[in-house]
């Protein structure tokens, strides 16, 4: 989709690029087998998931998406049980309006696995899961985009965790479980719905955040013209 | 921007340093107070010779006091250093009771520094005990251990806890170094400092020279492991991982380098070891480096086309972090930090055997772009996650978080 129409398109407010820096506490929960790891789940505090699904992908580490959350990463590598893995893996966090469902969710999965393969039980992993939670600190990136042509200027000069503050930490954040740009093209009245919609075809699970800053920076570009920025 | 800003941001990128411009905003004219045993040597002093004038450019008030003590003082940390990394050290009560009184009178020193400060940052357990000598603390302390403490002797590490765990929040390298404490236990990662004599970019004549100071051959491959003599690094499983790779790679060079370790009786026996191991092999180039020779193992690791780390038990490992940050594949022991920093196929590989590392060393030298490939890879991930600067961020919004009592989102904006 693309015009001039849009030059004259009615701003929304600005759209205030913040920042994040997000730091992992400990929890002093580790689990050395699969029934240790569904125990601690159960008492297992909600940011404690938030980190294992979301915030892990501000972490170092070169991912495999294979397994995109760490507890499916965790069953693979460690328990070596990959009909678990897969199941694990497929949970979409962003399906689930509150936590303690997510929650249900992976215990429920694990539970079946439990019954239906007992030496699982007692077999010890390879390696022990750490339960992390973590503090976020949201600040100003010190970027304002008035319309979308500051935008799409400013979408590849994102710090990564701008990315991730922004694209990922906003499905917890917005009353649609989408992201931020989104919700802000949302205030022109669905003129860039064809926009909205390529957006949410990016699956943010099975990127770095150096590949979706350059996904969105693509995605606005073709949609609003490849020499606006 | 100031001029040590502005040197890192040359290597770490603006980002980090707008980061830390902005996380310091809500810290403005808070004061900072770091505290370990000693000024020189050794891997906390040299990060906070760079951490604190950062600091201080960033506007937060930031001073480093060093502990004195005597010989008893530090034979007994000494033992307790080794003792939480799990030897079966028995501390005699009388050096526990002098260690006591040595931070005594260290806080009749520090106290007024120490308890007008904002925010107190204790490095490992020398100075542990200051806490308890400033009953009218008004800032925030946080005991930062450097060391592998996930196994420590029982009766030295219940002596450490009862000071420990009177602080406010306390800092770890890796979730699983962390002990049972009732405070907030944050994970922070150790980092290099990009600027250092030990990882500052060299000329390629300095580089050059290496080979001829240590006779090698720069047209054929080299792999290196440069790391104190010491079981748990396995040098000894080196030398036999580079026998089976020179099977099928006629030309290969492998330069063992560690410290002297004049202090160590058992570091002296792994070197006798691998001098026996190596059995006089012309290939083979074992180096007693003296601790400053910075430079020197600067230009080792650029010699290398890949390097080794093959430890069987590792702490964060920050000798992979330094050859990472030298755009070399590491292949490392699949233990501690390693496993954080060595991805399979990405930034080098894990293993687990001689056999594992002789596999990997064939691998990548049939496949030059490989190496070049994965050494990018590798420089990038340091550049985004082991450099100081991504520490003091860290400490930083570890001190935001407390001034806010651990709140678990906290927005400033």
């Amino acid at each position: 989709m693309n015009g001039p129409g849009f030059e004259h398109a009615p701003p929304a407010a600005p759209f205030r690029f913040r920042d994040c820096a997000l730091i992992p506490i400990a929890s002093g929960r580790r689990a050395s087998s699969l029934k240790e790891l569904r125990d601690h789940l159960v008492q297992s505090g909600r940011d404690t998931l938030y980190y294992h699904f979301w915030g892990a992908l501000l972490q170092p580490r070169f991912e495999e998406r294979e397994y995109h959350n760490d507890f499916a990463a965790w069953v693979h590598h460690a328990v070596r049980d990959d009909v678990l893995a897969e199941q694990l893996a497929m949970v979409d966090p962003d399906e689930y309006d509150d936590v303690e469902e997510l929650r249900l969710v992976i215990l429920e999965y694990i539970d079946q696995r439990l019954e239906d393969t007992p030496f699982l039980e007692w077999i010890p992993a390879t390696q022990v899961f750490e339960f992390i939670h973590a503090q976020i600190v949201v600040f100003d990136a010190g970027l304002e985009a008035g319309d979308y042509r500051d935008l799409v200027g400013h979408i590849p000069r994102m710090p990564l965790s701008s990315v991730f503050y922004h694209f990922v930490d906003a499905r917890r954040r917005t009353p649609d479980r989408t992201d931020d740009f989104s919700a802000w093209l949302a205030g022109f009245d669905h003129e860039h719905q064809e926009l909205v919609d390529a957006l949410a075809d990016i699956d943010p699970y099975f990127n770095t955040l150096s590949e979706l800053r350059d996904q969105l920076g693509a995605l606005f570009r073709r949609h609003f013209g490849e020499g606006v920025a | 921007m100031s001029s040590l800003l502005e040197a890192y941001a040359a290597v770490a990128g603006e980002d980090i340093i707008r980061h830390l411009r902005q996380l310091s905003a809500p810290l403005q004219g808070r004061s900072v107070v770091h505290v370990n045993s000693t000024r020189l040597g050794g891997g906390v002093a040299e990060i906070l010779h760079k951490l604190v004038p950062l600091s201080r450019e960033l506007g937060i008030d930031t001073h480093w006091e060093v502990i004195s003590g005597d010989a008893d003082f530090y034979e007994c940390t000494k033992q307790m250093h080794n003792a939480l990394q799990g030897s079966r050290i028995q501390i005699p009560d009388r050096l526990l009771q002098h260690y006591e009184e040595v931070n005594e009178q260290n806080a009749a020193r520090l106290r007024p520094l120490l308890e007008d400060a904002d925010f107190v940052v204790i490095h490992d357990p020398q100075p542990a005990a200051l806490l308890r000598h400033c009953p009218n603390r008004g800032g925030q302390w946080v005991w930062r251990c450097h060391i592998d403490a996930s196994r420590p002797q029982r009766h030295v590490w219940r002596f450490l806890e009862r000071h420990v765990r009177a602080f406010d929040a306390s800092i770890f390298s890796l979730p699983q170094f962390t002990r049972a404490l009732p405070h907030p236990e944050y994970i922070i990662a150790p980092s290099i400092d990009p600027l250092s004599d030990k990882n500052i970019d060299l000329p390629q004549e300095e580089i050059d020279a290496i080979y001829h100071r240590f006779e090698l051959d720069p047209e054929s491959p080299i792999i290196a492991q440069i790391s104190r003599y010491d079981r748990f690094k396995d040098p000894v499983g080196v030398v036999e991982a580079f026998r089976m790779a020179r099977r099928f790679v006629p030309r290969l060079q492998l330069v063992l380098a560690g410290g002297t370790a004049t202090d160590d009786p058992e570091g002296d026996a792994v070197l006798a070891e691998v001098r026996e191991a190596s059995d006089n092999d012309p290939h083979i180039r074992i180096l007693t480096l003296p601790p400053d020779a910075h430079r020197g193992i600067n230009a080792l690791q650029r010699a290398a086309h890949i390097v080794l780390q093959k430890s069987t038990r590792e702490g964060f490992g920050l000798t992979v972090t330094e050859a990472m940050w030298k755009g070399k594949p590491v292949i490392g022991g699949d233990t501690g930090g390693i496993r954080l920093q060595v991805s399979n196929y990405h930034t080098g590989f894990l293993v687990n055997t001689p056999e594992g590392a002789a596999l990997r060393i064939r691998y990548l030298l049939q496949a030059p772009e490989k190496i070049q490939h994965m050494g990018d890879n590798a420089r990038e991930l340091v550049r985004e996650n082991f450099l100081l600067t991504r520490q003091l961020r860290d400490y930083l919004t570890l001190m935001v978080g407390l001034h806010h009592r651990a709140a678990d989102r906290i927005d400033l904006v």
